[in-house]
């Protein structure tokens, strides 16, 4: 999962909790056993992550099946 | 059934064998292939194929006694296919062809030959290329031996002259007018040379002083084609009835003798791993049922051979012979694009690998586990058995993939569970001599069928009727999950003593199919048998006409359960309906594409299993499994369930309706028990947890995609829970939608959401199985 992937321009999602816009950060994701950081949006504050749609169905998908058959 | 084992199913399937004509033919000439490159107008490979397994094409092509005309398969519809004349069209009209001869570097070994006809050369030639010094002594002028018995029409002396030159090619030394025995002794060859082949024709008088059988004749190995004296070898005509000469099988000894005396020279075994040298019956089945009947290809031009146009004509009645029986019926197999020989080594080496991809988790996954392969098969291989048990190796192995089989998975723990399940007498009778099971399908399918099915036990069986509501486990068994299967079976084992071990009343053939395997000491009935044992209620269900002709989808649980069957057929007759008979039915029925959880690991495959089954009559469907009749409608299939044709259709629509998503199949069995428990047994419905209270608005697209990505209504109201309790969500700025996620077991969800007067609109929702790692830090 590149960078490129995980961030659109700019996110249009606040953290409601926090009331902060939403930062590009290193965040790990794992499956069975395998760990990778990713650059996901989180709040700075909370460290509460958003994964869009297009990567949880996309990519996520994709490496889900990877790791499944590995 | 181990690994090993799946070995041994390997070698059952007999794809690879050869064709009848391939394995008849003492050289093995790969008529098939030819056949196929000249159907193709491909003259160059097909002289390739067949230049290949003979040495002297020109004159084989216009002698060959063809052995392969008595088996060819095409014999059975039409006439056997001119193999000898396709192979003289594939010498004529191919083009180019330069030969390529490569000689091996010579070995110091002679070897002698005697007789120059077609067994004598051929060891020679043989022997030749393989780089030994080669002597022919022939005892007329010209070699040929009793070629020149054919007359010079069909074996021209130019084409004799020509294949020979390819004797001067490899080197071999011809002595012409030198007459073994008398000329040169037997002595004197076997001094002067390392090992000798007698192909003479007749035997000489006398025998050489070889080792002779009771009728006179030299005692010759069939296998080796060895003598009594072990540098000696001996064949061709001379091995043969007088007068019955085979042209092809001097040939095939003069090729076995070379072999032989190979072997000799190497000092090595002359008999190990010769199986497949001369002619034998080949284990290949090929269906000729449906094979149009065509007339062997007339040759225009007569002893000249075919055309090219005539050729490729004729080459086009080979019918091609392979197996493929099982291949031809199930989309599964037809699906990965080979067959069971294939399909169970890449499944042995997926179940081997410690490290690395494994590619065959879909094949294994992908099977309905139906059986009908095994029928078809005429080894009767069972892919499904190979695929099960392969799951169970995955399963024990900690290597099968999560996501095909979680989601039904946890379908079967809900249906197990208090919310669904339930195990009560007949209210009013501590008697239990009968104990209806609905299946967790049927009841999330058409409750409103379980209601009136068990009301119409209940009155028209004396003795007591208990009902029990819950999944009976198959899901776990198809998904190889043996140990959560037997937990799940034993609850039910347990429930059945409890209730004084009675008759089981099953609607589901697949229930029945585990109940008979996992429960023996049960006596287990099906529905239609006992409905077919009683009057019948006929609320004929809606747009069903008696007198019309239903087409009967038996569901392929039934397929040794012949009287089950018979029980439906006998039913519908009864209430007046004509029964089609689907080209796959009764033993050879196909599966929905729910078995074995088909659908859940390749949905694509399960839509065109469907496809095809719906295709396959013009008539209106009856299943009698609410799997089946789900599926083949949701294909756009007009379906009847069979209690539709009795009790009428359910409340939410006739025969066309596409059955109803998973988030109301849920429902469906919770309600169902909540009502059951009510009604008939004055109890106190089942409560519901907090999160179910939250009411969602979803709009029908929205629906539709999330029975694709199998969310439901459940899983958002559970994220929608926790979001609004603990403020952990995301608010857009631009359209002030909530977005949370919350993950429940494997799989977090995420939905898209704004509130509204007292409920939730959901916009969106996705889900993910990749963990991520939450919370503040770097
Ligand atoms: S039909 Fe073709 S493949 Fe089959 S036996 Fe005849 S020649 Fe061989
Ligand atoms: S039916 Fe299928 S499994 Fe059986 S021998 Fe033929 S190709 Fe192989
Ligand atoms: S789907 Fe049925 S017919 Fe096809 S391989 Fe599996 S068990 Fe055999």
């Amino acid at each position: 999962m590149k960078q490129k992937d995980a961030t659109p321009a700019e996110s249009e999602w606040l953290c409601s909790k926090c009331g902060l816009p939403l930062e590009i950060g290193k965040v790990d994701v794992g499956y069975l056993g395998s760990v990778f950081p990713v650059d996901l949006y989180r709040c700075s504050q909370c460290g509460q992550v958003f994964v869009p749609e297009d990567i949880a169905q996309g990519k996520m998908a994709e490496v889900e099946k990877l790791l499944e058959d590995k | 059934m181990d690994q090993e084992e799946l070995g041994k199913l390997e070698a059952r399937c007999i794809q690879e064998q050869p064709p009848a004509c391939v394995a008849a033919c003492p050289v093995h000439v790969d008529a098939r292939a030819m056949a196929a490159a000249i159907a193709e107008g491909d003259f160059a490979s097909a002289a390739k194929i067949f230049k290949k397994s003979v040495p002297f094409p020109g004159i084989i092509s216009r002698v060959c006694d063809q052995p392969c005309q008595a088996v060819c398969k095409r014999g059975e519809a039409g006439g056997a296919v001119a193999v000898r004349a396709l192979e003289k069209a594939c010498l004529a009209w191919a083009e180019g062809g330069m030969e390529s001869g490569f000689l091996p570097p010579g070995k110091d070994k002679r070897v002698a030959v005697a007789g120059g006809g077609l067994s004598g050369l051929t060891a020679a030639f043989d022997l030749a290329k393989k780089g030994y010094s080669v002597e022919v002594f022939e005892k007329e002028a010209r070699l040929g031996g009793s070629l020149f018995r054919f007359s010079r029409e069909q074996l021209p002396e130019e084409v004799i002259a020509a294949d020979l030159k390819a004797l001067e090619k490899v080197g071999v030394t011809i002595r012409l007018s030198v007459r073994a025995g008398e000329d040169i002794s037997l002595e004197s060859m076997c001094s002067d040379f390392d090992a000798v082949y007698l192909a003479p024709g007749q035997q000489p008088a006398g025998g050489l002083g070889l080792g002779l059988d009771a009728a006179g004749r030299w005692v010759i190995d069939p296998f080796t084609l060895g003598t009594t004296n072990p540098k000696v070898f001996a064949g061709g005509s001379v091995r043969r009835p007088p007068g019955k000469r085979s042209p092809i099988e001097s040939i095939a000894d003069g090729r076995r003798a070379a072999v032989s005396i190979d072997r000799f020279l190497q000092k090595v075994s002359l008999t190990a791993s010769r199986s497949g040298e001369g002619p034998y019956e080949t284990r290949l089945f090929t269906n000729t049922e449906g094979i149009e009947p065509l007339p062997a290809t007339p040759m225009s031009a007569g002893a000249a051979g075919y055309s090219k146009e005539e050729a490729v004509l004729e080459a086009k009645r080979c019918i091609r012979c392979q197996c493929l029986e099982c291949v031809k019926v199930c989309e599964y197999l037809n699906s990965f694009k080979s067959y069971p020989k294939k399909y169970i080594r890449q499944i042995y080496n997926n179940l081997s690998i410690v490290m690395g991809h494994r590619h065959a988790n879909k094949l294994i996954n992908s099977c309905s586990l139906c059986g009908l392969c095994e029928e078809v098969c005429p080894e009767d291989l069972n892919m499904g058995l190979v695929c099960k048990k392969a799951r169970e190796i995955m399963v024990d192995q900690g290597r099968m993939p999560p996501s095909p089989h979680d989601f039904p998975i946890r379908d079967m723990l809900f249906s197990n569970s208090e919310k669904c399940a339930l195990a009560r007498r007949q209210p009013g009778t501590s008697a239990c001599r009968y104990l209806f099971f609905p299946g967790c399908q049927l009841s999330a399918s058409a409750p409103d069928h379980v209601k009136k099915t068990y009301g119409f036990l209940c009155e028209e069986l004396e003795g007591g009727v208990g009902l029990m509501l819950r999944c009976c486990g198959a899901p776990a068994e198809w998904s190889g999950r043996a140990e959560l299967f037997s937990d799940t079976f034993s609850d039910i084992v347990a429930q059945w003593q409890e209730m004084d071990r009675p008759q089981i009343i099953l609607a589901c053939s697949t229930c029945y199919e585990v109940f008979k395997t996992h429960l023996p000491q049960a006596s287990v009935i099906s529905l239609w048998e006992v409905l077919d044992s009683s009057a019948l209620p006929d609320v004929l269900g809606e747009g069903a006409v008696r007198g019309r002709a239903l087409a009967v989808h038996d569901a392929c649980s039934t397929r040794h359960e012949k009287h089950i069957q018979e029980s439906v057929r006998n039913i519908l007759r009864r209430l007046g309906f004509q029964i089609e008979e689907l080209p796959l039915a009764g033993e050879r029925t196909e599966c929905c594409g729910y078995g074995g959880l088909m659908f859940f690991a390749n949905r694509e495959l399960a839509r065109n299993v469907i496809g095809r089954r719906i295709r396959q009559s013009e008539a209106d469907y009856v299943a009698y499994c609410a799997m089946c009749r789900d599926y083949l409608a949701s294909g756009g299939k007009k379906t009847y369930h069979l209690l539709d044709l009795l009790f009428g259709s359910p409340p939410d629509g006739d025969a066309q309706r596409k059955g109803p998503g998973y988030t109301l199949r849920r429902e469906n069995r919770a309600r169902l028990k909540n009502a059951l428990l009510e009604e008939l047994w004055g109890e106190k419905p089942i409560g519901m947890e907090k999160y179910e209270k939250i009411r969602l608005r979803i709009s029908d697209e929205l629906r539709e995609l999330l029975e694709r990505r199998q969310i439901l209504d459940s899983d958002i109201q559970q994220v929608i829970d926790f979001a609004e309790q603990s403020g952990t969500k995301l608010r857009s700025s631009r359209t002030n939608h909530f977005l949370a996620h919350w993950k429940p077991a494997a799989v977090t969800y995420w939905v898209e959401y704004a509130a509204a007067e007292g409920e939730f609109i959901v916009y969106n929702a996705y889900s993910h199985r990749m963990e991520v790692k939450e919370g503040a830090g770097p």
